[in-house]
């Protein structure tokens, strides 16, 4: 196989505060929050940046990112944003969202603001799990998945199938951009042993900053990242990563599902 | 609109009310008794004589709407949304977190006669929800009830004042008689007033450090404190804006407490009653919360009786009871349903008064 180096770039970003996360070892919203800041700082929008702040693991990213904040209540996020955004139409406007907020108690929210091609971006955190609140079936909990509330597994004859928020967005006239990336490390085995590789970090930054730029453009960004939630799977934090890159992937397969301005091309 | 008169329905006049306050966007579902207030906005939008008005929208749903109009109010925007009953229950979400966030806006609820689908009559009977809270958590909202066409056009500027005066979303509480009714309206030659939303709005933390918008607090003690400091600044508001109107009330015996569309049948039965020589007199309160508590009290320490007239079963009579206390005569008439009260039954029962108390 062969061998490609990646670098990230460490170091101070202004879009970042100096605030350590509360999130837990191996959740991937510390690094959404650090790719968001690396695409803040990259076009420059810091300083005319709205974070509309979800509830969920991602509500106290307003101690995480250098930028005004308004906390949403569960699930309106997308319409808090579109409220400042059309009498703002000069900020950039982005949420993170959970599968819990964005495609259950805020799915209508979430389907209007893109039906409507609201000029605005959401990030959704998928791990299959409402983390915040301990763990219990997500729209996006897979069949057969133990939670606290399937302690027997998702029954899909009770329940219905996981939700595919990337394919519902992706059928509405009003999305622009509409793409699901992973935030889970993939292991690949090479000649000198099992390592990690961040071609899906890569991608998945990729991916932030197009959201952004297709805002900029007038249109509604949305990007589903593939993420774990170890402490609530009950999984050490590389089996939680296996998990996605194994088992999440087939049910939500990764890639762009809608480009209407074509930014993946630029 | 300024300096002109003009003959308009109550939910019409509020909405050119809002323009000439400096509206600058609008969210809202449609329902009855309050849809002429979207419909007379959207056919305003765009029309330069309101180059404030930014924005007009019809949300998918009352909670989309009061959380968009917390979006731009939070940006430092004159934000509106109207509604009735049933959507005034969908919109306690997002009062609680306004007022929560100290986010300025302006809410309309157009009361309709409830509890559930009820009908679309007029009833007062949101008086509770409007002024205990409504939503989750230690709350109010700045409560404005219009009695008038003429006021239903002046409260959206007095409400905007208010709202980012204190940071809090105010109600209008009107009901569907004052939304529907048809009056001559006169329009004040004014200019919106300018507020200073520099030091909190979401505008970009360009120059500044972030302005947070939070309602999420694990610290207990800090949760205390900012808590704390809302309901000092509730004090301030029950100590410096209390609206009311007061009506031939200085020789009265009996005093008739009523707002909104009731106090204008007690004005007629008032009026029929003082050329009959008996000294009646109305008390109305604009603001239903903060609650003119201390001038009701005061009326009572001059040994006056009270008529309570509502068209509930009883809301505000609680707030009433609680301000002259137990030694003062209280009597009430509640309709509901739709009904409202005659003059001649409040004829017949403020006779009855000297004896019978509720």
């Amino acid at each position: 196989m062969t061998q490609v180096a990646y670098t990230i770039k460490l170091g101070k970003l202004d879009s970042l505060t100096d605030t350590p996360t509360h999130y837990c070892a191996g959740c991937e919203h510390g690094t959404l929050t650090r790719l968001i800041a690396a695409a803040m700082d990259g076009l420059g929008i810091r300083e005319k940046t709205v974070m509309i702040d979800s509830v969920g693991c991602s509500v106290l990213a307003f101690n995480y990112l250098n930028c005004d904040h308004v906390v949403a209540a569960h699930g309106r996020a997308p319409a808090v944003a579109t409220g400042l955004k059309r009498v703002h139409p000069e900020l950039m406007v982005f949420t993170v969202q959970g599968d819990g907020d964005a495609a259950s108690i805020g799915l209508l929210e979430l389907i209007y603001a893109a039906k409507r091609s609201t000029p605005i971006t959401v990030f959704l955190v998928n791990n299959a799990i409402y983390g915040m609140t301990g763990g219990q079936m997500a729209p996006t909990t897979l069949e057969g998945q133990v939670t606290t509330t399937t302690p027997f597994g998702r029954d899909v004859h009770l329940t219905g199938t996981e939700l595919d928020a990337s394919k519902l967005l992706a059928t509405l006239d009003g999305a622009a951009y509409v793409k699901r990336a992973s935030l889970a490390v993939q292991e690949i085995s090479t000649q000198r042993g099992k390592v990690y590789t961040i071609k899906n970090l890569l991608d998945a930054k990729k991916s932030v900053e197009n959201a952004f730029k297709v805002q900029a453009l007038g249109g509604f960004a949305f990007v589903e990242l593939l993420s774990t939630c170890s402490i609530n799977w009950k999984m050490p934090v590389l089996d939680a990563k296996r998990f996605v890159n194994d088992r999440v992937v087939k049910k939500f397969p990764l890639g762009l599902y809608k480009d209407t301005f074509g930014v993946e091309r630029q | 609109m300024g300096g002109k008169r003009v003959y308009l329905k109550g939910n019409e006049a509020l909405a050119y009310g809002a323009l000439e306050a400096g509206l600058n966007a609008y969210f809202g579902y449609p329902i009855t008794p309050s849809s002429e207030v979207p419909e007379t906005l959207a056919k305003e939008f765009g029309n330069k004589k309101y180059p404030e008005f930014k924005f007009f929208l019809q949300a998918a749903s009352e909670l989309e709407a009061i959380n968009m109009t917390l979006g731009a109010a939070s940006g430092g925007a004159r934000a509106m949304t109207a509604t009735s009953s049933p959507g005034f229950s969908l919109k306690q979400e997002g009062l609680s977190y306004a007022a929560c966030m100290e986010i300025p806006l302006l809410v309309v609820d157009i009361c309709r006669a409830g509890p559930g689908l009820g009908n679309l009559g007029p009833e007062q009977s949101d008086y509770f929800q409007g002024t205990k809270g409504g939503g989750h958590g230690n709350y109010r909202l700045i409560v404005l009830a219009p009695a008038t066409v003429q006021e239903m056009a002046l409260l959206p500027r007095i409400g905007f004042d208010l709202a980012f005066k204190y940071r809090n979303p105010v109600l209008i509480l009107g009901d569907a008689f004052t939304g529907q009714l048809k009056e001559d309206v006169e329009f004040p030659e004014v200019t919106p007033e300018h507020y200073d939303v520099s030091g909190w709005a979401a505008t970009g933390a360009k120059g500044r450090s972030p302005h947070i918008f939070n309602s999420l607090e694990l610290d207990y003690q800090k949760w205390f404190k900012h808590i704390g400091k809302i309901y000092e600044k509730y004090q301030r508001a029950q100590e410096n804006d209390v609206r009311f109107e007061e009506y031939r009330t200085e020789d009265a015996e009996t005093v008739i407490i009523a707002f909104g569309i009731a106090s204008r049948i007690a004005k007629g039965a008032v009026n029929k009653l003082r050329s009959k020589g008996v000294k009646v007199g109305l008390f109305r309160p604009i603001t239903l919360w903060p609650f003119p508590q201390s001038q009701l009290k005061m009326l009572a320490s001059q040994g006056k009786r009270f008529l309570v007239i509502e068209l509930n079963t009883g809301q505000m009579l609680e707030d009433v009871k609680l301000a002259v206390g137990d030694g003062a005569t209280v009597g009430f008439i509640g309709k509901w349903g739709g009904v409202v009260p005659t003059e001649t039954e409040i004829e017949n029962k403020l006779r009855r008064l000297e004896v019978v108390a509720v």
